[in-house]
């Protein structure tokens, strides 16, 4: 009954990371739903979702809520691309599930759900350097597990319908506070729709050694994936969280409109580490945004590779004393993407420090965009930001924007933005020729320095697919 | 309800409406088709757009709210003017005063010898029809003042008009007065330099009022072109009363191998916004933008600009520096555009804001739209109080906090001042920018 479309080439075990090669993630299985929302966004859409999930009034009445600030928000064409008009809201599916509980062992997921995160590598990887995993499979959590020395420390890993259920005491507090429903257009849209994504505690004092990962999987054409995370890390504690996504090369637009929410209490320590790459046809829309409390820090590790339009704008809200925000982002735009990111620095206590480092890369017809914004307002003093964005055109019709806003009130703060625009010199490629390199392989190994830096602050695994695929990019873009 | 049901609200024309645009034309001399056409057009655009909004993306951290139009009234013929100098011996001197020229000087003798022009507009209108046709608010207005510009064309009353022929070079400076004078005035200035190929010219462009308490508007514009291997440098000091709302757009079009040099000096006015449009048209083209403003009280300056490469092998170089006292707020929005042809552009953008009071505030937009590689394209931005080092040094060696920061401050503009070429340009503009930091307008 289920049949197998293969439509991309077969995975082998040379690459265990899936995430960021594309071409690893371009298949499909034909999977037979149980729970289907049916196409089309309405009140009736929200309450199937909640009912199916047997949620509490209140969660049904935020939904329907968000649903209403929704239809009531225009688009943010005024500075954002009209290409977000081509989005047409009533032909996705905004809910499809073949069962609402997580699986604890992969023997017990679904056979050819299994075997789709087989191919993407995800519980090899699990062995051999992860904390503990959640694999979604469109809306819901087929598989979600963590180590039982992490489990047993009181780290609580659990999906965002599990986490509000179970331990509303802990993730009510915070959900929604950081990234408000009305917020913008989208994170309405998730609110209403939300399903997935990882609710995280980390106990005080807890250090979780091994990064947790999620993993996000679009199988199904014409759909809308809206994962909602909250990762909370109590006073002192420190966690590494990592998320890689795919979805198969569909002719049609798909949406992926996640909501994150991070919230480190004082002296806490979050790392969330993205590699994103949707095929060329998703529309990734995604709002992002930690709290950070006293002496807290919080850092955003954020790459993107795929999609047809991604905006997103990783931000960090200083809140507490000496607290410290950092986004680091590279991304990389080919032939028919757009990557509209950057990042947003909210400095709202005294010795606040930020930092943000942008690498952009155009290839061909890519455009690479980078928005940011610093605020800094009155009566805060030692506060201190550094932005710097650096983009590298490879072609000759290749384009890159920036567009940082950055307000500072008072003389006891300081600020500095600095940005440039190159494109690899011909004397690099001219020298390294000259030692017996084709113009290919100079071209990749100049990108690949032009990363090298930000490249370094992936893991291991992360870094070595990254510079494989920008050889790949780069063999086409040169001649 | 249906569409044709529907009707938006008019748009705001505040005290520019059609009675008094009609009593506006009445009171010109009769004026060529063409400009009579062109103005009854900008007419209609201006009443017909809307007022900014918050959310316009080209006014965005704008005081949109202050952008009133009512209330204001064309002003009288004025009797007297006030004194002003900035202490420079100049080629020509045309004082307008309330839209009409007050008087015209031309002090170098072999001027109109060697074929300059400098005139009033309405004359320039009759006698060199075809050049200000061909320049006189000719480049679209890009950079959100869509509004206001159409509201200078309509009521523009007369203005400056210099044309410099063919290989001339103008050494002395040409000085443009142009006074707001009494309350309520609403003043439209406008000045179009017109430098064929080779020529130089130097235009100081001041602008006034008899003093700070007056409530004003003053809507002002100028084009300059530099024909084949031109060189313009322009000056503007903005010094309109403290009550002034007030909108000037400049237009600057590069052509090959031309360069174009402006600074604006930013000091008078409650709200000012100020947009530059620079094109670089053909090879070789420079345009240097630079910009001072000592923004005290609670004053706004509000800055745009637009650096647009359009052909290869062209440069732009962009210095902005804001100086903030008291409450005083800032915006610098700044975009440089890489047409996809323009290889080889070299492009710089630069804006540095120093906050002198903890009530200040500065934003600062700057921003990049490329589409070359082959380009070299940087911008930074920074804001910051004086360096506690460099103050301690100072005090260290006997300077009091006061003296040392004033120092420290003239340190800062002094790199502006610098890349003037010319000594007396940059020796009369530092003593302006001193007597005003000391808050000691008299002494102007």
């Amino acid at each position: 009954m289920k049949s197998l479309i293969d439509s991309g080439p077969a995975a082998t075990a040379e690459n265990p990371v899936a995430g960021i090669d594309q071409t690893k993630g371009d298949f499909t299985y034909d999977v037979a739903y149980e729970f289907d929302a049916g196409t089309g966004l309405s009140e009736r859409t929200v309450d199937y979702i909640s009912s199916v999930k047997k949620e509490a009034d209140w969660i049904r009445a935020f939904r329907r809520q968000a649903l209403q600030v929704f239809q009531s928000k225009p688009m943010p064409t005024h500075w954002a691309t009209r290409d977000l008009e081509n989005i047409d809201f009533d032909r996705i599916r905004y809910y499809l599930a073949s069962g609402q509980k997580p699986k604890r062992t992969w023997d017990e997921v679904p056979e050819d759900i299994k075997r789709t995160f087989e191919r993407l590598g995800i519980p090899e990887q699990e062995r051999k350097f992860l904390a503990g995993v959640e694999a979604q499979f469109d809306s819901e959590a087929a598989y979600s597990n963590i180590k039982e020395i992490v489990a047993k420390q009181g780290v609580i890993f659990v999906n965002s319908t599990e986490g509000l259920r179970e331990h509303p005491e802990l993730f009510r507090r915070w959900f929604g506070k950081v990234i408000p429903t009305g917020d913008n257009k989208f994170s309405a849209l998730n609110s209403a729709v939300f399903s997935g994504g990882s609710f995280i505690y980390v106990p005080p004092g807890v250090k979780v050694a091994q990064p947790l990962q999620a993993y996000f999987r679009i199988n199904a054409e014409n759909f809308g994936q809206f994962e909602r995370t909250l990762i909370i890390a109590d006073e002192g504690s420190e966690v590494t969280y990592m998320e890689g996504c795919t979805a198969p090369k569909f002719s049609t637009a798909t949406l992926h409109s996640a909501v994150v929410e991070l919230v480190a209490l004082k002296g806490a320590k979050i790392q969330y580490i993205t590699v994103q790459n949707w095929a060329n046809n998703v529309f990734n829309l995604v709002t992002k945004r930690g709290l950070a409390h006293e002496e807290a820090e919080i850092k955003w590790i954020d790459c993107n590779i795929g999609s047809r339009l991604t905006m997103k704008y990783p931000g960090v809200v200083l809140k507490g004393r000496k607290a410290r925000g950092e986004v680091i982002s590279i991304a990389l735009a080919n032939d028919g993407q757009h990557q509209d990111t950057g990042a947003k620095m909210i400095h709202a206590a005294d010795e606040t420090t930020s930092n943000v480092v942008s690498k952009s890369i155009s290839v061909g017809q890519g455009r690479a965009t980078y928005r940011g914004q610093v605020h800094i307002p009155k009566r805060l003093r030692g506060c201190k930001n550094n932005t710097e964005c650096d983009a590298l055109l490879i072609n000759t019709n290749s384009r890159t924007d920036t567009y940082p806003a950055i307000t500072v009130r008072g003389e006891r703060n300081s600020v500095q933005h600095e940005a440039s625009v190159s494109k690899v010199s011909e004397d690099m490629i001219f020298y390294m020729q000259q030692r017996g390199l084709t113009e290919g392989q100079a071209m990749s190994l100049a990108v690949n320095g032009f990363i090298n830096d930000l490249a370094r602050q992936f893991p291991m695994e992360y870094s070595v697919e990254l510079k494989r695929l920008i050889d790949l990019e780069m063999e086409g873009s040169v001649g | 309800m249906t569409a044709t049901n529907v009707s938006l609200p008019p748009a705001p024309v505040g005290a520019f409406t059609r009675a008094a645009f009609e009593a506006h034309l009445a009171s010109l001399p009769p004026l060529p088709e063409w400009w009579l056409a062109r103005k009854r057009a900008a007419f209609e655009r201006f009443a017909a757009l809307p007022l900014p909004v918050r959310t316009d993306e080209s006014w965005r951290f704008s005081n949109v709210a202050g952008l009133t139009l009512d209330g204001f009234a064309p002003p009288a013929p004025a009797r007297a003017v006030p004194f002003a100098s900035i202490g420079l011996s100049k080629a020509a001197r045309l004082i307008f005063a309330n839209g009409r020229l007050f008087s015209r000087e031309i002090l170098a003798p072999d001027l109109g010898r060697r074929g300059v022009v400098v005139d009033t507009l309405q004359n320039a209108l009759r006698e060199h029809g075809d050049l200000v046709r061909e320049h006189l608010l000719a480049q679209p207005a890009r950079l959100g003042s869509g509004k206001f510009s159409a509201l200078h064309e309509a009521f523009l009353v007369d203005g400056a008009f210099i044309h410099v022929p063919r290989g001339v070079e103008v050494e002395l400076p040409i000085g443009i007065f142009s006074f707001a004078l009494g309350d309520r005035a609403a003043v439209f200035p406008h000045t179009l330099v017109v430098a064929d190929e080779g020529a130089r010219v130097t235009v100081i462009d001041y602008f006034g009022s008899q003093d700070d308490t007056e409530r004003q508007l003053a809507v002002g514009a100028n084009d300059l072109y530099a024909g084949h291997g031109a060189r313009i440098t322009y000056v503007g000091k903005q010094d309109w009363s403290h009550q002034a709302l007030a909108l000037q757009s400049n237009s600057t079009v590069v052509r090959r191998d031309a360069s174009v040099q402006s600074l604006n000096l930013h000091l008078g006015a409650r709200q000012a916004r100020h947009e530059s449009h620079s094109q670089l048209q053909a090879p070789g083209a420079n345009s240097e933008m630079l910009s001072l403003t000592v923004a005290r009280d609670d004053q706004e300056f509000d800055q745009r600009t637009l650096q647009i490469h359009q052909a290869p092998n062209t440069r732009s170089d962009l210095l902005y520096k804001n100086a903030l006292l008291q409450r005083a707020r800032t915006i610098f929005s700044g975009l440089i555009v890489v047409d996809p042809d323009a290889q080889k552009t070299d492009a710089y953008q630069s804006n540095r804001n120093l906050m002198l009071s903890d009530e200040a505030e500065a934003n600062s937009l700057p921003g990049l739209e490329i589409q070359a590689n082959d380009v070299r394209c940087t911008h930074g931005a920074t804001t910051s109080r004086i360096d506690p080092e460099q103050e301690f040094y100072l005090q260290a060696r006997g300077i009091p906090k006061r003296a040392a920061d004033e120092l420290l401050t003239f340190g800062f503009f002094e790199e502006v001042l610098n890349r003037l070429s010319q000594d007396d340009l940059h020796a009369a503009l530092r003593t302006l920018i001193q007597t005003k930091f000391a808050g000691d307008k008299a002494a102007r």
